[in-house]
């Protein structure tokens, strides 16, 4: 019986071992700060055109968290590459060779992304938080001491575990990479930005896992986006696409031939 | 020990494996032959716990390998030289291994000792050669020191150092006290490895005994009878030989080749025949020949000629193109095999000559020319690993092989017309 100790060490060594680690995550700092300090600085720019009521439910804390958008997909690569690099290079059956408990094996593959994430997401969303408070100074900030800006960037970073999360289910469960980003990157940067944009659609929308997920990053609620669950509701929403996704994975990778 | 019993699995409609029932006894080399496809790899997967048989059982010890305790310190196993990570280093690679069994990290510097791959331990195994990744697959395999060890195909893409050095590995682990279990599709291959043989087709068990009988029971030994050609010499022997019980077969070249015979009598009949003979020999099919014999109703992929319609024929004709007479199918059945130790199926291919020549590295002598940029240092000087490492980027043979052509083509078309082709390529080896 492999230790589930033994696994996570050796699952730790896997993902540091290869480069698509290193690439994804840097891509997902870069990109998030990058994108918004721009988004940013599109705010500070135009600031004196913005109405009052504009101004008003401006929320700098989310505004320097917006670049999230863009970080995800990096992230979204991450989750998958995790597990479906094992099935394209047949890698995935030495490692079930060496883990015959696939439980085992999942969880601890799983538990280690999970760390990695929330750890590198800390460090996203902190930086892109100082970044855009300093684009933004001058006009609206907030700062670590308000209200909720806390609980928002805390939340980024567990919005991103779970993005990783949901990902290696979903890859888990098609196991091709190449399936699954062609899945997930169209879904989280097209189809779920377009839904909510139509009004028939909109209300259910919200329950997708990244729109429910971004609650948590909102501090100055914003009237005209309105939801019924508020941010824990919103991350505990995501929660539950997340654990369906990990547990449909888990229930195929237990049955399947590897 | 491994032990299946009424092993069967089905994928969809097709059944990779039927009904196989065998044991695996430690000390030995058991061999697992078998054509291509017919479900030697599905068998070492369920082996170990990847795939679930539809029905039957496989375990190591009395257990099946997902309940086996700490199964990667007792089983060690080399399912698919690739089934790496290539963008893992080839030491990291076997560290997470390591890592999975509490396998102190020091060992896998031993491993890749033992293998001859530690110059490489830090380069990405994509860069990898099969023969490399093959070594890797060992090490891995070697990794927990396991009782238990299963090898899929480990001499493919190896150089004829490597596939020594896993011969003498295996035949070492075996008198080790291990089990040992092989597969592969060369019987050339295993008569020199396995004290045992499994021998499936389409998924069966054609055989399960040892080297020794397996040859006793699935090769007739016959006696080669050549006599003059003039008066009917020929039909008045076969004549008398079939009347005494012998089963004779008239070969193309003239000969007979007459079984249920012992030589003495035959030439006992001959000479109440009143017929001269030519030649009198008497010859063992090899294993190689028994195992076509043997597997020639199972064989999934058999190749067929290639016609090359509306292609230039011109120049294969030119560079001798297939040796004389039918190409190969018939293999077992064909009279000029029967010389010697049978030419593993290289014989077939090396005429074609074009494409990548069969690099015959250093052991011949001759290093490959391969231009200037990488000189010698390859071939000769470091024997294990180094050897193959340039190799996969440079694509070196493509340029030279079209001049070269024509003398190596000649070369091995030539003698498999005249007898000795067998034990000149055996000697090669």
């Amino acid at each position: 019986m492999a230790a589930p100790s033994a696994v996570l060490q050796s699952e730790w060594t896997k993902v540091k071992s290869v480069r698509s680690t290193v690439w994804t995550l840097t891509l997902a700092l870069l990109l998030t700060v990058v994108v918004s300090g721009l988004i940013c600085l599109a705010y500070r720019l135009n600031w004196s055109d913005m109405s009052a009521a504009d101004r008003f439910t401006f929320d700098p804390t989310n505004t320097s968290l917006a670049g999230l958008w863009f970080g995800q997909l990096a992230l979204i690569a991450f989750g998958t590459l995790l597990i479906a690099s094992e099935y394209s290079t047949g890698m995935i059956r030495t490692s079930l060779a060496a883990v015959p408990q696939r439980a085992t094996f999942y969880v601890c593959k799983a538990a280690v992304a999970a760390g990695l994430t929330f750890a590198i997401g800390i460090v996203i969303s902190f930086v892109s938080y100082f970044v855009g408070q300093s684009v933004l100074s001058g006009h609206k900030t907030s700062s670590l001491g308000d209200a909720h800006v806390l609980r928002a960037l805390i939340g980024a970073a567990l919005y991103m575990t779970l993005m990783v999360l949901f990902a290696y289910g979903v890859a888990t469960m098609v196991r091709s990479p190449m399936v699954s980003l062609g899945i997930l990157i169209p879904f989280f940067f097209i189809v779920s930005g377009i839904l909510s944009a139509i009004p028939g659609v909109k209300k259910f929308a919200k329950y997708l896992p990244d729109q429910a997920g971004q609650k948590i990053m909102q501090v100055v609620s914003d009237p005209d986006n309105h939801t019924s669950y508020g941010p824990w509701g919103g991350i505990a929403i995501m929660g539950v696409w997340v654990a369906a996704a990990l547990l449909g994975g888990f229930v195929l990778l237990k049955k399947r031939d590897a | 020990m491994i032990q299946a019993v009424g092993l069967t699995k089905q994928y969809g409609a097709k059944t990779a494996v039927y009904n196989l029932s065998f044991q695996v006894k430690p000390g030995t080399v058991t061999g697992f032959l078998g054509p291509n496809g017919s479900g030697k790899s599905t068998t070492m997967r369920m082996i170990l716990g990847l795939d679930a048989p539809t029905s039957g059982q496989v375990t190591i010890g009395g257990l099946p390998y997902r309940s086996l305790p700490n199964a990667p310190r007792r089983v060690g196993a080399l399912l698919d030289a690739k089934a790496v990570h290539g963008g893992r280093s080839a030491r990291q690679h076997l560290l997470c291994l390591a890592q999975l069994s509490g396998i102190p990290a020091r060992r896998v510097d031993e491993v890749l000792g033992v293998v001859g791959l530690q110059e490489v331990a830090g380069r990405r195994s994509k860069g990898f050669s099969l023969g490399m990744g093959q070594r890797l697959g060992i090490a891995g395999a070697l990794l927990g020191d396991p009782e238990v060890l299963l090898f899929d195909e480990p001499v493919n893409g190896l150089d004829p150092e490597g596939i020594h050095w896993v011969r003498h590995l295996m035949r070492k682990l075996a008198a080790e006290g291990r089990t040992v279990f092989v597969s592969s599709h060369l019987m050339s291959e295993m008569a020199l490895t396995a004290d045992h043989l499994v021998v499936i087709g389409r998924g069966q068990l054609l055989a399960d005994m040892s080297v020794k009988d397996f040859i006793a029971q699935h090769s007739t030994g016959y006696a080669l009878v050549r006599t003059p050609e003039e008066g009917g010499a020929r039909d008045t022997l076969s004549k008398a030989l079939t009347e005494a019980g012998a089963a004779v077969l008239p070969e193309e070249d003239g000969a007979l080749r007459v079984t249920g015979l012992a030589l003495p009598k035959i030439s006992d009949l001959a000479f109440d025949a009143g017929v001269r003979l030519w030649e009198l020999s008497p010859h063992q099919a090899s294993l190689e020949e028994a195992y076509m014999r043997l597997t020639s109703g199972a064989v999934d992929y058999r190749s067929t000629q290639d016609p090359r319609q509306g292609l230039q024929q011109a120049p294969y004709a030119v560079q001798g193109g297939y040796p004389q007479g039918p190409p190969p199918p018939a293999w077992g059945h064909q009279p000029q095999q029967g010389w010697g130790q049978q030419p593993p199926p290289e014989w077939g291919r090396q005429p074609y000559g074009y494409g990548q020549p069969p690099v015959p590295q250093g052991q011949f002598g001759a290093p490959p020319a391969y231009a200037a940029p990488v000189p010698a240092p390859a071939a000769p000087a470091a024997p294990p690993a180094p050897a193959p490492a340039p190799a996969p980027a440079p694509a070196p043979a493509p340029a030279p092989a079209p001049a070269t052509v024509p003398p190596q083509a000649a070369a091995p078309a030539a003698p498999s017309l005249s007898k000795p082709a067998g034990s000149d390529s055996e000697d090669a080896r």
